[in-house]
C-alpha cells in the first residue's frame, strides 16, 4: 500500500469519524436501533452541495446540513415516541423517504463540488503556505475539525443534560420515576446523532468534491463496524474512550478497505473486495483474543533481538 | 525551515504507513511497477455490469491493438467501488498512490474520484453522460488540464422516432429510470422533449434499485404502447426482468443498447458499450504514445446501429419492413 493510499483511507476515516459517534449515540448510549443515518448522510452531503454550488458560504452550508440531518433523526424519534412505530421501521421509513428530499434539494443525482471554494479550501492554503503537503494537509484538516466536533461531543455527555440522556438509554423506566421526560431526551439525542452524520456527509461532499444520491448505501454498516472494531480493541471505559474508539474503529476501517483493495495482489478478483474487507477486519477483532498471538509477539521481539 | 519540518513529517509518517501495514498482518507485496519499459493503465468503474464491462474489455483490446500487450508492456489494473462512492475514493487514492501512467474513470462518480485526488497524472473519464454538468471538464473541447475522455450520451430523438417507426398506432411511451443516476437525469429530460416534439405522451416509472425494476414495469404495461429503455445502469442490471414483463402483455421493448436486443428486446438503435470502451482505448494510447490530454477534444460516442430481434417482433406481432430490416447491423433470428 502505497503512502497516498494509506492517508486517503485515513482521510476518510476521519471523515466518517462523525458518523461513528452518530452511531455510538444511537446504539450504545440511547439504545435506539437507528438506521436514518443511511439517508441522513447523503441528505448532509446535498444540503451542502446545494448551498454552497446555490452561493452559500461553506461555514453555512455545513450548519445547514447539521440542521437537516437534525430534523431527519427528530422525525425517527417523534415517529416512534409520539406514534409508537417501532424504532427500527420508523427509522427506515425517514431513511426511504429522505432519498427523495435529496433529489430535490439537489435538483439531480450527483452535485458536483470540485473547483468550488468549500471548507476543506482555508485548510489547503494554509498547508501550502506552510509546505505541507496536500497528501497531509487533506487528513490534518479533517482531524483538526474532527477533534472539535468529538470535544464538544464529549463535553456534552459530561453535562447534566448528557447524563440524563445516558440515564434515559440505560434505564428508561428509571428515569421516569424520577421525574425526566424521556421523550424530549430521546428527540433531542436523536437529532444530534443525526446531524453528526449529516456531518460526515457534508465533509464528504467537500472533501471527496461530489454529493451524490447512492452516497448513503451502507452508511449503517460502516458505522456499526467502527463502533464495534473500537469497542473490541480498545475496551473502552468510560465516553471519551468511548468517543475515541469508535473514530479509531472508523480509521481501522477504512484502512483495512485501502489493504483489500492489493486483493489482486494474492490473485483474487475485484469483486472479491468486500469478502476480503470482512475477513480483515475478522482477523483484527479476534487476533487479540487468541493464545497464539501472544506467542507470535515473543517470536516478533525475538526476531528483533537477534 | 518548513522544507524540514515536512520531511521529518514525511519520514514519521511513513514509518506509521509501514507499521500499519505490518500489524494487520497482512504484507501484501505491490503489482505495480515490474520492469522500466512497462507502463501501467489504471480502470476503476463504480460498479459490475454487463455495460461498463463491456467498456473494460474495450479499453484492453483497444490497447492490446496499438501493441501494449498485458503482462509483456503492460500492467492493466481494474478496481471496482462494489456501487460506494466512497470506495471510488479510495480507489482513487490507490491509483495514485502507485503512480500509474494513466487513470481512466468509468461511469460519473469514478471519474470525479479521481480528480478529486488533484493529482497530475492524466486521466480518461469514459461512459459519463454528462461530462460538463459533472464538473469533470469545463469544456468538450481540448480543455488545457490533464483530463479527456469520452461520453456516452446516446441518440435520445432518433431512438424514441425509431418506436415511431417500427410500432403501429403508437401512441405512449415508458421509461424505467433511476431517479439517483445523474445520467438517466439528461436521458429522461430528453426524451421528453423529442417525445413532445413527436406527439408522443411519455411515462416515468422510477426504480431506486434493480429490485424494484420489475414492479416499475408492471407500473407501465398497463399504461403504454411501447417501453424506451435508456442507458440507464439500473435498468441494464436487470433488463430481463422488464423484458419478461413487458413481453408477458405484448409490449415491445426498445432499447438504447445493442446488448440488450439479445436479451429479448425489440430492436436497438445505439451503441455498443464495447465501442465505447474501444474509442476511450485509443485515447488512452494517445497519451501513453506521447499525446498532451489537454489537447486532445472529449467527444460522444460516434458509432451507432441498429439491432433488431425478428424473434420478438413475430411474438408481439410486428412486421418489420423491409427497408428497416436492410438497415439494421444484425437481425437476431
Amino acid at each position: 500500500m502505497s503512502l497516498f493510499a494509506f492517508f486517503g483511507a485515513v482521510e476518510l476515516g476521519l471523515i466518517y469519524a462523525p458518523l461513528a459517534i452518530a452511531v455510538l449515540l444511537s446504539f450504545r448510549i440511547l439504545h435506539f436501533p437507528d438506521l436514518t443515518v443511511d439517508g441522513s448522510f447523503p441528505l448532509g452531503s446535498a444540503v451542502a452541495a446545494a448551498s454552497i454550488v446555490g452561493g452559500l458560504d461553506y461555514i453555512t452550508a455545513t450548519i445547514l446540513a447539521c440542521c437537516a440531518g437534525a430534523i431527519a433523526g427528530f422525525i425517527t424519534a417523534y415517529l416512534n415516541q409520539r406514534f409508537g412505530i417501532l424504532h427500527l421501521l420508523a427509522s427506515i421509513l425517514t431513511m426511504v423517504a429522505s432519498f427523495s428530499v435529496i433529489l430535490r434539494i439537489m435538483g439531480r443525482p450527483n452535485l458536483p463540488l470540485l473547483n468550488q471554494v468549500t471548507l476543506l479550501t482555508p485548510f489547503a492554503t494554509l498547508g501550502d503556505n506552510l509546505g505541507i503537503s496536500p497528501l497531509y494537509s487533506k487528513s490534518l484538516a479533517a482531524l483538526f475539525i474532527v477533534i472539535i466536533v468529538a470535544s464538544l461531543v464529549v463535553a456534552l455527555l459530561y453535562t447534566e443534560w448528557g447524563v440524563v440522556m445516558r440515564g434515559v438509554g440505560e434505564n428508561p423506566k428509571m428515569a421516569r420515576a424520577n421525574g425526566i421526560r424521556t421523550k424530549n431526551v430521546i428527540y433531542a439525542g436523536m437529532a444530534l446523532s443525526n446531524a453528526l452524520a449529516a456531518l460526515s456527509g457534508a465533509l464528504f461532499a467537500q472533501w471527496v468534491g461530489f454529493a451524490d444520491a447512492t452516497l448513503g448505501a451502507g452508511t449503517i454498516i460502516y458505522g456499526l463496524a467502527a463502533v464495534i472494531i473500537g469497542e473490541s480493541l480498545l475496551r473502552p471505559r468510560g465516553m471519551w474512550l468511548a468517543v475515541i474508539a469508535c473514530m479509531g474503529g472508523m480509521i481501522l476501517y477504512r484502512v483495512a478497505i485501502a489493504v483489500a483493495l492489493n486483493v489482486d495482489a494474492i490473485g483474487l478478483k475485484p469483486s472479491d473486495l468486500n469478502l476480503v474487507t470482512a475477513t480483515i477486519v475478522v482477523l483484527a477483532l479476534i487476533l487479540p483474543k487468541t493464545t497464539w498471538h501472544r506467542q507470535i509477539k515473543t517470536m516478533l521481539s525475538r526476531g528483533r533481538d537477534a | 525551515m518548513t522544507v524540514s519540518l515536512s520531511r521529518s513529517f514525511n519520514r514519521a509518517a511513513s514509518r506509521l504507513a509501514r507499521a500499519t501495514v505490518v500489524a494487520s498482518g497482512l504484507v501484501l507485496a505491490s503489482t505495480f511497477a515490474a520492469s522500466a519499459q512497462q507502463v501501467t493503465v489504471a480502470v476503476t468503474s463504480i460498479v459490475e455490469h454487463p455495460a461498463l464491462n463491456a467498456v473494460r474489455d474495450g479499453i484492453k483490446d483497444s490497447l492490446e491493438k496499438a501493441g501494449y500487450t498485458e503482462g509483456d508492456n503492460l500492467e492493466f489494473v481494474f478496481e471496482t467501488a462494489q456501487g460506494q462512492p466512497a470506495i471510488a475514493k479510495q480507489i482513487a487514492d490507490q491509483f495514485v498512490g502507485e503512480e500509474a501512467d494513466v487513470l481512466v474513470g468509468i461511469s460519473t462518480p469514478s471519474a470525479q474520484a479521481l480528480i478529486s485526488t488533484g493529482t497530475q497524472i492524466p486521466i480518461v473519464f469514459s461512459a459519463v453522460t454528462d461530462p460538463v454538468g459533472a464538473g469533470i471538464v469545463p469544456t468538450m473541447d481540448p480543455a488545457g488540464g490533464n483530463v479527456v475522455g469520452i461520453s456516452d450520451l446516446s441518440p435520445v430523438a432518433a431512438q424514441i422516432a425509431l418506436i415511431g417507426k417500427l410500432v403501429p398506432d403508437v401512441k405512449s411511451i415508458g421509461i424505467v429510470a433511476n431517479p439517483g443516476e445523474d445520467n438517466s437525469r439528461t436521458l429522461v429530460a430528453l426524451a421528453r422533449a423529442a417525445a413532445l416534439e413527436q406527439g408522443f405522451e411519455i411515462y416515468v416509472a422510477a426504480a431506486n434499485s434493480t429490485s424494484q425494476v420489475y414492479q416499475a414495469t408492471q407500473f407501465l404495461v398497463d399504461r403504454v404502447d411501447a417501453i424506451y429503455v435508456p442507458t440507464d445502469n439500473t435498468a441494464a442490471a436487470a433488463i430481463e426482468s422488464l423484458i419478461s414483463v413487458a413481453n408477458s402483455r405484448k409490449i415491445p421493448v426498445i432499447s438504447a443498447e445493442t446488448s440488450q436486443v439479445e436479451a429479448g428486446a425489440l430492436a436497438a438503435a445505439g451503441f455498443n458499450y464495447y465501442d465505447v470502451g474501444v474509442e476511450t482505448g485509443d485515447l488512452v494510447v494517445s497519451i501513453l504514445n506521447g499525446a498532451n490530454p489537454g489537447e486532445l477534444a472529449s467527444s460522444t460516442v460516434q458509432r451507432t446501429e441498429l439491432y433488431l430481434n425478428a424473434r420478438a417482433a413475430s411474438a408481439l406481432g410486428i412486421t418489420l419492413s423491409d427497408d428497416v430490416l436492410a438497415s439494421a447491423k444484425e437481425v437476431i433470428r
